[in-house]
């Protein structure tokens, strides 16, 4: 039915797309200025919450529905935490993906390794006729076109809308934009909530879509898209590129070792796009790219720079109180 | 417009920023509000432009008191602040900087803000790029943009803290010209937040000086500068009488050292401690006094001169080398370079002690340090954490920790924020070590604790250190002349 190439990109899209969902989570979560670290448990909890919600009920909407509770209100922990009791987020996010990867084995073990409910495809008319880029982009659920936009809805609001500029300046400088009239806290609150609701949809993108069916060996995707959060350095596209990159060069070295090409233990295979990864923040964060900006157009230099040249939001992690 | 504060009172805990504080504030006039460095200017100011809230006290708005929630509440009656530290958004592009906070709809109307942006930057010549990152600006210039924002909000009374500290000299004569033009044109109220004279001297036309978080007194510049240095530094006492103790060999000797400070050079500073003598250092801060007693501990390498302890050279020497030769320092910052929070008295005490044991026997050191509490008259227990003590019994405890018989003792502000009765304390154990033979160097901003300890008074100004050998003959005047730099 598809080529070879068609077959990989599709791939790609697919298991990307829950890496995508719960980066662009994160990154809206951070931006805000609150690190929910609990991002591997919550991931676990969730899928395995939609896999047995759309077994019981049979709703898939419900089932979409309570993950996304469940990552809304792991988050929850971690505000409440952190801005109402002044623990620390890191610590208090660690303690969390720890209990609710356990609590996600615990609770799905009766339905451990039983047939998943799968989201069904929804091909776009006229687009899937498109040669080459209809069946790469345009044979999905409505979960991966969602991944699909998602970038680019965060681009979008975060660059362009008026609440995307307070959103980014409470997780940057809460003391000004506090002068300037923000509510800086339940801002804080809401958008680390939307975040967590999109990390637990990462979730049930797993189980729904990508992973079918409820499988331990979902840890460690969370901490995947944590890392590509930092890789990215907090800017949408970044952290989309870094997502596809990752899980490209992963099917990349699952189809090299399938085929004998090389000789090496699995281990090191799984390795490989990791240390890649790392050779490519490298040249991303060199001097090298900066030149790039001299030679574009001014109206693009903006865009261009903040793909570039990126910082952490300055106050990642830390309490704000009026005095 | 008038603005008017009325009995502003706001306590930090145990520091009392502001007590009963009462100014008035019209529109055409620059007004400056005068102190030393934590005498609660920028806690007024806060007050006034609603980022923090006044334990007592009311702001009156052309008689109608206002209740300030946030500093949007002061921007919508007309109160601007500029804050020591700027707020704003280094990653963001001017033009972002300038939207943020704006009211309008989900969409920011990019195109009237810029033609807004520009309107103002063109009227005052400020070279303000709206597509510029704000952090590739000077801090002259994030200032810029932060007063065309709040002029864009409509205020009437503009308030700016500290402004000319980190700004070039051009950069300053801009702004102080875009401050005269809002008082003169637009009948403004400007309230310049300073501790420096000069620029008070330069800009303003009355002075409200503010010393320990009271309001001391008003000027109406031009004046003598030395009447406001007598207002910023208090009345100089009578020198009470007190044990004359005789000046022994000399100790420290420091000949033509050069002192590059952060915004001066001080040039050419010679002094000759004896023993049990006691020096004090005057001058506005920043004069380079704190480096020069920095410099007597080891902590700052002069650039060139040499510094000699018991005729032995130490120039190049490390703050070990002098403390082992017996100097001792202790900073004005308490809690940030002298003590360390969270730990007990007896785990401070333990620190102090050398011993080749890797263990630390708690039980002798609980005893040695209930005995310094009681002889050192600290009130507190071995158990509690040090920033439970009050800053006077911090200061003691801190002095408890130095070793006896010391040959220098440099202090920084001994006795800066503690009341009257912990300040004589204090200075009841300082001038103990003074009969052991310890000599004393102490900077200070009150001009009475200068002249009533001083043997003699070297004062810091304009990059130039001048020795004052009889404080008792001494007249407030004078030494306001040479602290604010004229002769
Ligand atoms: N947020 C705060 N918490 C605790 N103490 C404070 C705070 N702000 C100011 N202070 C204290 O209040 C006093 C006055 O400070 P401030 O108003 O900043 O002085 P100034 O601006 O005149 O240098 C100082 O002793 C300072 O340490
Ligand atoms: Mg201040």
């Amino acid at each position: 039915m598809f080529s070879g190439l068609e077959s990989t990109l599709r791939g790609i899209i697919r298991s990307a797309a829950p890496i995508v969902i719960a980066g662009q989570g994160e990154l809206i979560t951070e931006r805000a200025g609150v690190i929910n670290l609990a991002l591997d448990g919550t991931i676990m909890l969730s899928a395995m919450t939609a896999h047995v919600v759309a077994r019981e009920t049979g709703s898939l909407p419900q089932a979409i529905l309570a993950a996304m509770l469940v990552g809304a209100a792991v988050v929850f922990v971690v505000v409440v935490s952190s801005i109402g009791l002044r623990l620390n987020q890191v610590a208090v996010g660690f303690v969390l993906t720890v209990l609710c990867a356990d609590l996600a084995i615990f609770l799905g073990k009766p339905h451990f390794n039983r047939p998943g409910t799968e989201i069904p495809t929804m091909p776009i008319p006229l687009l899937e006729d498109i040669p080459f880029f209809g069946p790469v982009l345009f044979r999905h659920n409505l979960l991966i076109y969602f991944s699909l936009i998602l970038t680019l809805l965060v681009w979008f609001y975060i660059y362009r809308t008026r609440p995307g500029l307070t959103l980014r300046s409470i997780g940057e400088q809460p003391e000004a934009a506090f002068v300037r009239g923000t509510p800086v806290n339940p801002l804080r609150y809401a958008y680390a909530l939307l975040g967590g609701a999109l990390v637990g949809l990462a979730g049930a993108t797993y189980s729904l879509s990508v992973k079918l069916g409820w499988k331990e060996d979902l840890s460690g995707e969370g901490w995947i898209a944590l890392a590509i959060v930092i890789f990215g350095l907090w800017v949408p596209s970044r952290v989309a590129l870094g997502a596809y990159l990752i899980v490209g060069l992963r099917s990349i070295a699952i189809d090299l070792q399938d085929s004998d090409v090389i000789d090496l233990p699995a281990q090191i295979v799984n390795m490989l796009p990791w240390f890649l990864m790392i050779l490519t923040l490298l040249f991303a964060t060199s001097g090298a790219l900066e030149k790039v900006v001299r030679f574009t157009p001014d109206r693009f230099k903006p865009a261009v720079r903040r793909f570039l040249r990126a910082a952490p939001p300055r106050a990642l992690g830390t309490t704000f109180e009026k005095h | 417009m008038l603005v008017e504060l009325q009995n502003i009172s706001k306590t930090f805990g145990r520091v009392r920023a502001n007590q009963d504080i009462s100014l008035k504030f019209e529109g055409g006039h620059i007004y400056a509000i005068l102190g030393e460095n934590g005498a609660g200017k920028s806690t007024l100011m806060k007050i006034m432009s609603g980022y923090q809230s006044a334990d007592r006290g009311q702001i009156v708005v052309d008689g109608q008191a206002l209740d300030l929630k946030a500093p949007t509440d002061a921007i919508a009656h007309g109160i601007g602040m500029l804050y020591q530290d700027p707020l704003d958004f280094p990653p963001f592009t001017i033009l972002e900087n300038f939207i943020a906070g704006r009211p309008g709809g989900i969409f920011p109307d990019r195109a009237a803000a810029r033609q807004q942006l520009a309107a103002i930057t063109e009227r005052f010549g400020f070279g303000l790029d709206p597509n510029r990152y704000v952090d590739t600006l000077t801090i002259g210039e994030r200032q810029q943009l932060e007063i065309v924002r709040l002029l864009s909000l409509n205020v009437r009374v503009l308030v700016l803290d500290e402004p000319t500290t980190g700004i070039s000299a051009e950069q300053k004569t801009i702004l102080f010209n875009v401050l005269k033009a809002l008082a003169r044109d637009d009948r403004m109220a400007i309230i310049l937040v300073s501790h420096k004279l000069e620029d008070v001297i330069e800009l303003c036309d009355l002075a409200y000086v503010l010393r320990r978080g009271r309001f001391v007194g008003e000027k109406t510049v031009p004046c003598p500068i030395s009447e406001l240095v007598a207002l910023m530094f208090g009345k100089v006492v009578e020198r009470q009488n007190r044990p004359n103790v005789m000046c022994g060999d000399s100790v420290l000797t420091v000949e033509a050292v050069r002192i590059a400070a952060q915004r001066l050079t001080v040039e050419n500073v010679s002094l000759r401690v004896c023993s049990s003598e006691v020096i004090g250092l005057a001058g506005l801060d920043g004069s380079g006094q704190g480096e020069f007693i920095r410099a007597c501990a080891g902590l700052f390498p002069p650039q060139s001169g040499t510094i000699k302890l018991n005729g032995r050279s130490m120039t190049r020497a490390s703050y070990h080398d002098f403390s082992q030769a017996g100097v001792a320092f202790l900073p004005a910052g308490r809690m940030e370079e002298g003590l360390i929070k969270g730990m007990t008295l007896t785990e401070h005490f333990a620190l102090t002690q050398r011993s080749p044991r890797p263990w630390i026997n708690w039980f002798e050191a609980r005893q040695i340090t209930a005995e310094r509490i009681k002889n050192f008259n600290v009130k507190g227990r071995p158990g509690s954490p040090i920033q439970t003590l009050s800053g006077g019994n911090q200061q003691r405890f801190a002095l408890s920790l130095l070793r006896q018989n010391l040959k220098v003792l440099l202090l920084e502000h001994p006795t800066r924020g503690l009341d009257v009765e912990s300040a004589n304390t204090i200075w009841e154990q300082l001038l103990k070590r003074r009969e052991q033979g310890t000599a004393i160097i102490f900077i200070s901003a009150e001009l009475d604790e200068i002249v009533s300890y001083s043997d003699r008074i070297l004062v810091f100004f304009g990059g130039r250190a001048t020795m004052v050998d009889d404080p008792a003959e001494m007249t407030a005047d004078r030494l306001g002349e040479l602290i604010g730099g004229r002769e």
